[in-house]
């Protein structure tokens, strides 16, 4: 894959695995309509997935779809930030994890609505709206949470301070986004960081929470570095087509 | 502190089909506050393109008439045939009426 083509993959990739981690909690989550809710998001997700995935191919051009990058791949493949491959937890870890990412990824998105390559400009466009929404959500969850009960607060608390280590990561840039800064398509990562800072900083006062203490960052996901969590989350989505190659419904 | 006390209050929900109709009541959600009422009620009544806006009230708010009055209440209505409009001639083409 070229630079460009692999710049889709992982914006697919990122989607894609937080939405399979999301619908995990179909049919778990603590009230019925926390189900829909969490269910939802997994579905835009998901629906974005297809979208940068299908492009992936596209731009790849030997003939693989979003299905194909999905459900053929291994674990090393796969080029998605670590964040997201991190494991549900309990409901403030969950909360944890999508309040780092939603609002990374509608600064991202909205950023990438400039996008010279008119696809992924479309795409982000109509991904945005979505990503707000998640945003508004999550960060009312990390508000409840934090400035909750005794309990809730310090799940809140140690949910973050899990997650903590993986942002970083967001902003990384290497040889990818470089190539595709380059070419007017790509997003400049780490000047979105002042914005995020500022935005997890007032949700986390209004919870009356502070900053978990700076950790060591872990990187790697987008070169293939994965988790020991990734592996079983594929054994999981990809079972069907692993166990039935090319089945269709 | 009972278990029925523990749960989030009932909030009924309202929906805009589209401008210019007013809002109907299409259910409920569970929720602890009117911002997540909002938001529940959003991602269960509205996931397919059902309204452009919503509202929502708390349940306990709601008076409702008594079952046992509706006797008094509403059948001495049934004989008073001239209190509907069907004496005018409505134009083709008109909806919503």
């Amino acid at each position: 894959m070229d630079a460009i083509a692999t710049y889709a993959l992982r914006l697919g990739d990122d989607s894609l695995i937080l939405g399979q981690r999301l619908g995990e909690w179909c049919g778990h989550a603590p009230a019925l309509e926390v189900d829909l809710s969490l269910a939802n998001v997994a579905l835009d997700q998901i629906g974005q997935a297809t979208h940068f995935l299908n492009l992936a191919g596209a731009l790849e051009g030997e003939g693989r779809d979003g299905d194909k990058l999905a459900f053929h791949r291994d674990v090393m493949d796969f080029t998605n930030c670590l964040l997201v491959e991190q494991p549900n937890g309990d409901f403030a870890q969950t909360i944890a994890r999508l309040f780092l990412f939603a609002h990374y990824q509608e600064l991202l998105f909205t950023a990438l609505t400039a996008s010279k390559d008119a696809r992924l400009a479309a795409i982000a466009a109509k991904a945005v709206k979505e990503t707000a929404y998640h945003a508004t959500l999550v960060s009312d969850w990390v508000v409840r949470l934090g400035d909750g009960t005794e309990e809730s607060r310090a799940r809140m608390i140690a949910g973050l301070d899990w997650m903590w280590r993986f942002v970083d990561e967001l902003f990384v840039m290497d040889e990818v986004d470089a190539a595709a800064i380059e070419a007017g398509v790509g997003v400049d990562k780490s000047a979105l960081r002042g914005a995020w800072d500022q935005r997890i900083d007032a949700v986390l006062a209004d919870a009356t929470l502070e900053r978990p203490a700076a950790r060591r960052p872990v990187l790697g996901g987008r070169s293939g570095r994965h988790s020991e969590h990734l592996g079983h989350l594929l054994s999981e989505m990809q079972f069907l087509q692993r166990a039935y190659p090319g089945a269709t419904w | 502190m009972s278990d029925a006390s523990k749960e989030w209050p009932l909030w009924e929900v309202f929906v805009r089909g589209k401008g210019g109709l007013s809002h109907r009541h299409v259910g409920s959600v569970h929720a602890a506050d009117a911002k997540m009422a909002i938001e529940h009620a959003r991602d269960t009544y509205t996931r397919r393109m059902e309204g452009v806006s919503l509202w929502v009230l708390p349940s306990a708010q709601i008076t409702s008439s008594d079952p046992g009055d509706a006797a008094a209440l509403f059948e001495p209505a049934e004989d008073k045939v001239y209190r509907h409009p069907t004496f005018y001639k409505i134009p083709d083409g008109i909806t919503h009426i």
